[in-house]
């Protein structure tokens, strides 16, 4: 049995092999290719714009350079893990919204995570440059010392030295063939291992070591104190809701019975008219009442849990919304709560702006983690910038360590992908 | 006509028992956990059943839930939900057997006593009693995306609002203040432009136009 298993992985295997060797080299030259020029601009524009401070241009450039120093940083990091699985955590500080551009580059240099980034560009452009190019090499110079074997070699008049093999004429090209293929079984190995070790030392750089737990402690101080303000916000916004609105109601169905009580022996006629406007009063005041219920914990989140809360959310909107739901489970209930908030607010936002016809949402649970993608097939341009409904749900997602990314060109689609760590009970 | 009352607040338990009792039903058993209404539905019998969608001990859908199970064992099984919110989903699932004897209403519906006693009375012969909100939901949805029903004149809306809420052609027109036959006539278009098969029956042509409402969804 074990030998028909064998046997029968055996091809699957060997191309897997291949696949996985030609992968390599083509990442580590992409690699190459980016981190070298990207690097070098990078950290050229960095030197200049900080040493243009003191004249007072390189007060304005600087906060830019380092958003584009940032945005290659996080190219890479989405790169390492992508096609290394080396998680960089991305720890700079949020800068205050509408900071002018004083605050904003002096807030920038002030973020140990910058500083990790410009020390970060030299190594990048050398090591970095380096170890990619080497996981590219590592394929490529074996099908070199073939090609030489397949008659390349004619095309030189003098020794041509392949490695150590001084290449004449067939013969010695042969040899150079069989380097080649001895260079290429170890760069079986060798290849990814290279490109592992770029993403490493792009890790050990960039990723914040002993300062991310201080990071950490920074974000959660941050990330409470949002939801406590949230909190202290929706706390006041309901005591108005109810003081104003169902509180009077009752107050005025209460006078009104008073009236009607009265009237009832001199003037019956005007007692049952008046009986019927304070029984409108009263259903008023449960409308409203379930108005604010709803929005402070809708009925049916507690009910069913968020797969079906949102399934009649969905029903309630005048566009068609489509909803996938798999979850093994349901999350604690602050975290369900901040999901179904966090997607009925995308899906009003799509209804208000997209000018989209159809919706999709798909709720699933992979790895720890609650993911959420809402799709609209509007017309896009939705960003998460200052003033923008999107920025809040970033900040109250972030209670929960959860995270937003849009995708939105001109034209659409827009999609949002909102993730929660939490575990499922 | 014999009643089982399944409400966990005293207050509305009590109140209900006493509407119920003034219009000559009898309460066969008034319970408050969704235990108790398991047993009771399937012990007693009852002609109806008026059930609140979160009762004890989980105070999540229980109640909801015991009705559906209860339809299930014993189809045709008359039930009137009643709750704080309607939503389109619950609709939904207690008219997806098709079979009618099914009433989801919001508790409001309780102060007009004549129209939720004749609400219950509807359900009890097999009809439909589906809460206004539910079908302004359906409808204001529906208008959105569908071309028969921009063909209806608003009086004929009108009428398909009351009929989508189960309610015969007898009693649209008392409440429109028309003649029966007006109705008739206004019904017979409304099915015309739907291309809905037009029945008698006035629990099927209910049916078939919720189906209708809710249809592609």
């Amino acid at each position: 049995m074990s030998i028909e298993t064998k046997s029968g992985t055996g091809r699957p295997q060997t191309t897997g092999r291949t696949r996985g060797l030609a992968l390599s080299a083509v990442r580590g030259l992409a690699l190459a290719l980016i981190s070298l020029p990207g690097a070098v601009i990078c950290f050229c524009l960095t030197v200049v714009s900080v040493a243009l401070i003191p004249i007072g241009v390189g007060i304005v450039t600087t906060s830019w350079v380092l958003t584009g120093v940032r945005a290659f940083a996080d190219w890479r990091r989405l790169l390492a893990a992508e096609w290394g699985g080396v998680r960089i955590p991305r720890a700079y500080r949020p800068l205050p919204e509408g900071a002018n551009p004083w605050a904003r580059t002096f807030g920038m240099l002030r973020d140990p995570a910058t500083w990790r980034d410009v020390l970060w560009l030299p190594v990048d452009m050398t090591a970095g440059f380096v170890s990619a190019l080497l996981a590219f090499a590592l394929v490529f110079y074996p099908l070199e010392g073939f090609v030489i074997a397949a008659g390349l070699w004619r095309a030189w008049d003098d020794t041509y030295w392949y490695g150590f093999v001084p290449v004449t004429g067939q013969i010695t090209a042969l040899y150079a063939a069989a380097l080649g293929a001895a260079l290429l079984v170890a760069a079986v190995r060798l290849s990814p291992l290279a490109l592992k070790a770029h993403f490493r030392l792009t890790g050990a750089l960039l990723g914040s070591g002993q300062g991310e737990l201080a990071e950490r402690v920074r974000v959660l101080t941050e990330t409470r104190r949002d939801a406590v303000d949230t909190s202290a916000a929706e706390l006041r916004r309901i005591e108005r809701d109810l003081h104003d609105g169902a509180q009077a109601r009752l107050v005025a169905v209460g006078m009104d019975l008073g009236t009607i009580e009265a009237l009832l022996e001199k003037n019956p006629a005007k007692a049952r008219e008046l009986l019927a406007q304070t029984r409108q009063s009263s259903a008023d005041a449960l409308t409203e009442l379930r108005e604010l219920v709803r929005g402070i914990h809708p009925p049916v989140l507690a009910e069913r849990g968020l797969g079906d809360a949102v399934r009649a959310l969905a029903l309630r909107l005048p566009i068609a919304v489509e909803v996938e739901v798999d979850l093994p489970g349901r999350a604690d209930a602050p975290v369900e709560s901040a999901a179904y908030f966090a997607v009925s607010e995308t899906l009003t936002n799509a209804v208000k702006h997209s000018g989209a016809d159809r919706i999709w949402v798909d709720m699933h649970y992979t790895e720890g983690r609650l993911r959420v993608c809402v799709t609209d097939n509007g017309k896009g341009g939705a960003v998460v910038g200052a003033g923008s409904g999107l920025a809040g749900l970033e900040r109250r997602l972030g209670t929960f360590d959860g995270v937003l990314a849009v995708s939105s060109p001109a034209g659409g689609p827009t999609m949002v992908t909102m993730e929660i760590p939490c575990a499922l009970s | 006509m014999r009643v089982v009352l399944a409400e966990d607040l005293f207050l509305l338990r009590d109140g209900l028992v006493r509407l119920l009792e003034a219009h000559d039903f009898e309460i066969a058993a008034a319970v408050e956990t969704g235990p108790e209404l398991s047993r009771a539905l399937a012990e007693l019998e009852p002609d109806v059943a008026v059930v609140d969608v979160r009762l004890p001990p989980t105070l999540t859908d229980e109640g909801l839930q015991c009705a559906l199970q209860a339809r299930r064992d014993r189809p045709g099984l008359p039930v009137l939900v009643l709750s704080q919110h309607v939503e389109q989903l619950y609709a939904r699932e207690l008219l997806a057997d098709g079979s009618g004897g099914v009433g989801y209403l919001l508790k409001d519906r309780v102060f007009d006593a004549e129209q939720f006693i004749d609400a219950v009375r509807r359900v009890a012969s097999g009809g439909t009693a589906m809460d206004p909100q539910v079908i302004q939901q359906l409808l204001s949805r529906r208008a959105a995306e569908d071309r028969p029903l921009e063909r209806l004149t608003p009086r004929e809306l009108e009428v398909l609002e009351l009929m989508a809420q189960g309610r015969t052609n007898a009693a649209i027109a008392g409440k429109l203040v028309v003649t029966e036959r007006a109705i008739a006539k206004h019904t017979a278009n409304i099915f015309a432009k739907l291309s809905l098969e037009v029945s008698d029956d006035d629990n099927r042509r209910v049916l078939a136009v919720l189906a209708y409402l809710d249809r592609g969804r």
